[in-house]
């Protein structure tokens, strides 16, 4: 059994990481760092850089610049006794769509010199729900199966540390939601995750975040810090009709933004002026909100 | 009838033994969006493949854009538009020949595309951009203009699945203001997300699950009718009754 550390110990660092392509800088001088334990968020939209980052981590490309450090070993000179430490699962399906589930699973299992029942107990309750089909052939499961199944694969040689590169795209509210409650299982057993996603709102799932845009990390903390660090005051104002309000917000010079969220819109003010519940001209009551990850995103990238 | 610009009765549609979309009637009038709601394996993708023309339903009624989705699908191709996250653009051609390319397939005349190609890049604040390449354009960008090119030959009614995957939250916003601009001109927006605040956005919006409808309302009455205060609540309740194991 380990021992806790009460101070946070780094699984993985990177110092000045870059990359580009042709002209198009995908990372520019990444550094930050993830404890021991954690589950760690990269909390942005396609074309972020996030794959990118995973893939250097993941020791499938290389850098331009900088180094980084996965479990104690150089992502560029260990990059093999890395490949042995850590789980990885792609955006992209990438097991074999003719094997079946049983065979990949099986040859994963082998090509990290493990076998199936070694650590079955890691997988067991995901690999369970696939089971049933477990004759069948990867390229015929459906989306929320197939995830079932990378992610069964990427555990089974007990990583410590898992990649998870958009693990929740294109996946309904539902399943990702059971798909969040997976991981948070898997962090009670010891694995650090680095998860990436563009929904915002799996931001507040994660120990700490790095809101990413344009291959630069914008801010990293925890969710809670984020918010709390707001530097305005946001209001909410509720209407049946919100193209219309959000045209009549943004034509009054009170208004410094307004964005529609859901049932609200989330409206600031400029400096001088403080709704006292309500705004002239405009019959709705403002009431005062907590931001959410997805205002101080939304603030973050129009600087 | 006249209104309707999507009239389905006991839509099915069979593969083998099972029944992906199993008796949907439902309709959507004209300038409204409608969200089309439901988890993944739900019958989504099935249904509005054969809204589009794509499909041949199995057993059922429908018309779309006033055509019969059994006997005139070509007709209902010609008169729609659609969109999707996957494809939209063809990457290696420039912008404006994007839109030339789509405007000649649905047969638009070379003037109308000239005029409309300037009028499109200048309310996208794209005339810069009309010589590059998309595959160069930033993501959020690629997404507004194929929505536009979607919408190039005015159609009817406008299939949207997924538009804004990915998208950073600004554009998702910008996205969902072309959307309304769209229905202002009479356009019909039909649109899948898995946004549930994009669903608070639609005038009505149907949840499917197992392959039925199992609610079609606005988004104010499914609050009220279920007693929570956001749609993502809403479908919840809704979609975890689904009892189909995912095929």
């Amino acid at each position: 059994m380990e021992t806790k550390n009460k101070t946070p110990f780094p699984i993985l660092h990177s110092h000045l990481l870059s990359k580009s392509y042709g002209s198009v800088q995908a990372l520019k001088n990444l550094s930050f760092e993830v404890n021991r334990g954690e589950i760690y968020g990269i909390i942005g939209p396609d074309g972020a850089g996030k794959t990118t980052l995973f893939r250097i981590l993941t020791t499938l490309i290389l850098a331009d610049k900088g180094t980084a450090v996965v479990d104690g070993l150089d992502v560029v000179k260990d990059y093999k006794q890395i490949r042995d430490r850590i789980g990885y699962m792609p955006g992209k399906f990438s097991l074999y769509q003719d094997l079946t589930v049983e065979e990949n699973l099986r040859f994963f299992a082998s090509i990290y010199r493990t076998r199936i029942e070694e650590n079955y107990y890691l997988i067991e309750e995901i690999y369970k729900q696939i089971e049933p089909f477990k004759n069948r052939r990867a390229g015929k499961l459906s989306g929320g199966m197939k995830q079932k199944l990378a992610l069964s694969c990427a555990l089974i040689h007990k990583p410590t540390i898992l990649f998870l590169d958009e693990p929740t795209t294109g996946v309904d509210p539902i399943s990702r939601k059971e798909f969040w409650d997976m991981l948070m299982r898997l962090k009670a057993q010891g694995i650090t995750i680095l998860v990436s996603t563009p929904y915002m709102d799996e931001a507040t799932l994660c120990d700490r975040i790095a809101l990413i845009l344009d291959g630069e990390f914008m801010q990293v903390d925890t969710p809670q810090n984020i918010i709390a660090g707001y530097p305005e005051t946001l209001w909410a104002v509720q209407t049946d009709h919100i193209p219309r309000l959000l045209k009549e917000l943004r034509n009054n010079p009170l208004v410094h933004s307004a964005y529609s969220f859901g049932e609200s819109i989330h409206v600031t003010f400029n400096k001088e002026w403080t709704p006292n519940g309500q705004l002239s001209g405009i019959d709705y009551p403002f009431e005062k909100i907590q931001p959410t990850v997805e205002d101080c995103f939304m603030l973050l990238s129009k600087k | 009838m006249e209104n309707k610009v999507i009239y389905t009765e006991n839509l099915t549609k069979k593969f083998g033994d099972f029944t992906a979309v199993d008796h949907i009637s439902f309709s959507v009038n004209k300038s409204e969006v409608f969200g089309f709601l439901g988890a993944n394996g739900a019958g989504k993708t099935t249904a509005m493949r054969m809204l589009c023309g794509l499909s041949h339903p199995t057993s059922g009624k429908g018309t779309v854009a006033g055509f019969d989705i059994f006997k005139q699908s070509e007709d209902v191709k010609k008169n729609i538009g659609y969109m999707s996250q996957k494809f939209s653009l063809y990457e290696d051609l420039k912008v404006w020949e994007n839109l030339r390319l789509f405007g000649g397939i649905y047969g638009m005349k070379t003037k109308e595309i000239a005029e409309k190609t300037d009028r499109i890049l200048h309310e996208l604040g794209f005339e810069k951009e009309r010589g590059t390449l998309v595959k160069s354009l930033p993501l959020g960008w690629k997404q507004k203009l194929s929505f536009s090119v979607s919408i190039f030959h005015e159609p009817k009614i406008v299939f949207l699945d997924e538009p804004t995957g990915g998208v950073d939250p600004v554009t998702r916003r910008q996205f969902w203001e072309l959307i309304y601009d769209a229905t202002d001109r009479g356009i019909t927006v039909f649109v899948t997300t898995h946004y549930m605040d994009e669903a608070e956005y639609c005038d009505r919006v149907s949840i499917m699950v197992d392959g039925k409808i199992e609610a079609l309302d606005s988004p104010k009455n499914l609050k009220n009718q279920y007693r929570t205060q956001n749609m993502y609540d809403v479908f919840y309740q809704i979609a975890r009754k689904a009892t189909r194991v995912e095929i």
